[in-house]
């Protein structure tokens, strides 16, 4: 497809790879604390609230809001300009928040404080969690 | 009242800072495309700063550098601390170059910090950047995009470790990752375009009065608002220029100061704290970043107070962060900076706080870092010519490096 842009792949690993491949279900994964509830991203391998060991994947909501976003115009990778590269944040936890790009709508109507959902883009054997407007997507 | 603090030095054991001095400063050629390698230019700073320091090369005992060999993308870190070892025949009782620090004085700080503790008394200390010859030819890289090979729709390499969280989402620069610290300030705090351009038409403005800097041309609000959008809210102008060049010096121990024909900068105190997260995007609040931590640490290490500073030389590698640095080092409130600089006036030359006097990065040339330390230097010496700030003698200067994460600052004395 030719609106798929090029991406710079993550490099798959025990640790990520639950992430980076949660979208082929069709939901949002992040590392979770088994005893305290806290969820942990970027992953790690132990919760830095209560020091439990026992980490495992969930599925969130995949509902967040747009916390800040940057429209680029500068051509860096040969893609397409210009795209919006926003900081996501969840309802889920107050410090759980992610990169990410938003799409579906013109960049320049994104907006901080948007509610947005995730979607997936797939390239090879990796889903991106990118987001887009609620009320765009009905 | 600098010089009472001078004596107290010793009073204080913890003040570790007070048992060194900045002795000696060198710079080399700087410019756009030299073409020169990165080590024959740190030759040329290196020799400059040692004998500005009063000393010989066989009385170097220490050498530092941020960030280290090999690191980064192409010409971005300059030669590492062997090869400059090797260059120039020292005989070494310490040394050390890393990337990981409170920003790139980090390496002056471990200098200080060794000759506080008695391991070096002569720490040649340098910074090298060939980002102008390297970076010719392809275009600009995002700093997270070294080695990428990217470009072209080629196939790059996959990305691990934390970049794995940014570059994926096409998020390839410094400038998208403080955009996002930007846009989220100018939201909470209702900061302008209108106010972040003074940062940079203020360094125009003093760039034009120092014949090292690369871009000396006067810029107007007009001309700021025509430079292209790389990424909202920075202009062109909000990012600074890179540059060839190699900036160098020398931490002496306290003792040596008598010695030199010149007056020296006291290191007064440092600020390295790093409190949040140590991450672009997760770091808790992304309008003040790891810059808050660094700034109030440093003043919890000094009896002056930011009142007391004659000159801040605040790292501009986005017009940004020098504004994050007001903030963080208490010269105006949390979220004020923006109207702190409205119209420029403040932070002038013969303004109340004379800010990044030789043109920062933004049109001096990106020296990364250490453009300001010996900025610094040269006005607590008197000898910054044409751009020397008026009308007082410069007493206290204040330095502070880095954004997002990485954050270190430095407050240095005149001692005459």
């Amino acid at each position: 497809m030719d609106d798929i842009p090029f991406r710079v792949l993550p490099r798959l690993d025990d640790e990520n790879r639950f992430f980076w491949t949660a979208g082929e279900g069709g939901v949002l994964r992040f590392l979770r604390c088994q005893a305290c509830g806290y969820y942990l991203h970027p992953p790690l391998p132990r919760c830095p609230e209560c020091g439990g060991r026992d980490v495992a994947p969930e599925a969130v909501s995949g509902l967040g809001e747009v916390y800040s976003v940057t429209v680029n115009h500068h051509s860096w990778d040969g893609g397409h300009e210009p795209y919006a590269i926003a900081i996501v944040v969840f309802p889920e936890q107050a410090d759980l928040r992610m990169t990410s790009n938003v799409v579906g709508c013109p960049p320049e109507e994104v907006g901080i404080g948007m509610a947005v959902q995730v979607t997936f883009e797939a390239h090879d054997d990796v889903w991106f969690p990118l987001f887009t407007p609620v009320a765009a997507s009905g | 009242m600098v010089s009472a603090l001078h004596t107290r030095g010793g009073e204080r054991l913890t003040d570790f800072e007070r048992r060194s001095v900045i002795s000696g400063i060198g710079q080399s050629a700087v410019g756009r495309r030299l073409g020169r390698g990165g080590l024959d230019l740190t030759i040329d700073a290196s020799l400059a700063a040692v004998a500005d320091a009063g000393i010989t090369l066989a009385e170097v005992d220490g050498l530092a550098t941020y960030p280290g060999g090999g690191m980064g993308g192409p010409g971005f870190a300059g030669p590492g601390s062997p090869e400059v070892q090797e260059a120039l025949r020292l005989n070494l009782n310490w040394h050390s170059g890393g990337i990981e620090g409170a920003a790139q004085m980090a390496a002056v700080h471990n200098a200080v910090l060794a000759v506080g503790a008695g391991l070096a008394r002569h720490v040649l200390v340098y910074r090298t950047v060939t980002e102008s010859s390297e970076q010719g030819a392809g275009g600009r890289q995002g700093i997270g995009m070294g080695g990428l090979g990217m470009g072209g729709g080629g196939k790059a390499p996959k990305m691990g470790g934390s970049f794995q969280w940014n570059i994926p989402f096409r998020a390839y620069s410094a400038a998208h990752w403080l955009a996002l610290n930007a846009q989220r300030h100018f939201h909470e705090f209702g900061t302008t375009s209108e106010q972040m351009a003074m940062i940079a038409i203020n360094a125009r403005r003093n760039a034009g009065l120092n014949p090292q800097a690369v871009y000396r041309d006067p810029m107007t609000l007009d001309d700021y608002f025509a430079s292209r959008m790389i990424t909202t809210p920075f202009h062109l102008f909000d990012c600074d220029a890179p540059v060839d060049g190699s900036t160098a010096l020398v931490v002496s121990a306290v003792g040596h100061a008598p010695n030199v024909d010149h007056p020296v900068a006291r290191v007064d105190a440092i600020g390295s704290a790093l409190r949040g997260r140590p991450s672009w995007d997760q770091y808790d609040d992304l309008t003040t970043m790891a810059a808050r931590d660094a700034g109030a640490h440093l003043w919890t290490r000094t009896d002056l107070t930011p009142a007391d500073v004659d000159v801040a030389e605040l790292y501009d590698g986005f017009s940004f962060l020098a504004m994050t640095w007001l903030e963080a080092l208490g010269f105006c409130g949390k979220g004020e900076s923006g109207p702190f600089i409205e119209g420029g006036e403040r932070i002038a030359l013969p303004g109340e706080l004379p800010l990044n006097t030789h043109g920062g990065q933004l049109s001096a040339g990106r020296l990364h870092g250490f453009g300001f330390i010996h900025e610094a230097v040269l006005q607590l010496r008197g000898e910054a010519g044409a751009r020397q700030v008026p009308g007082k003698t410069v007493e206290v200067a204040v330095v502070a490096n880095g954004g997002g994460p990485i954050a270190g600052a430095m407050l240095l004395t005149r001692e005459a």
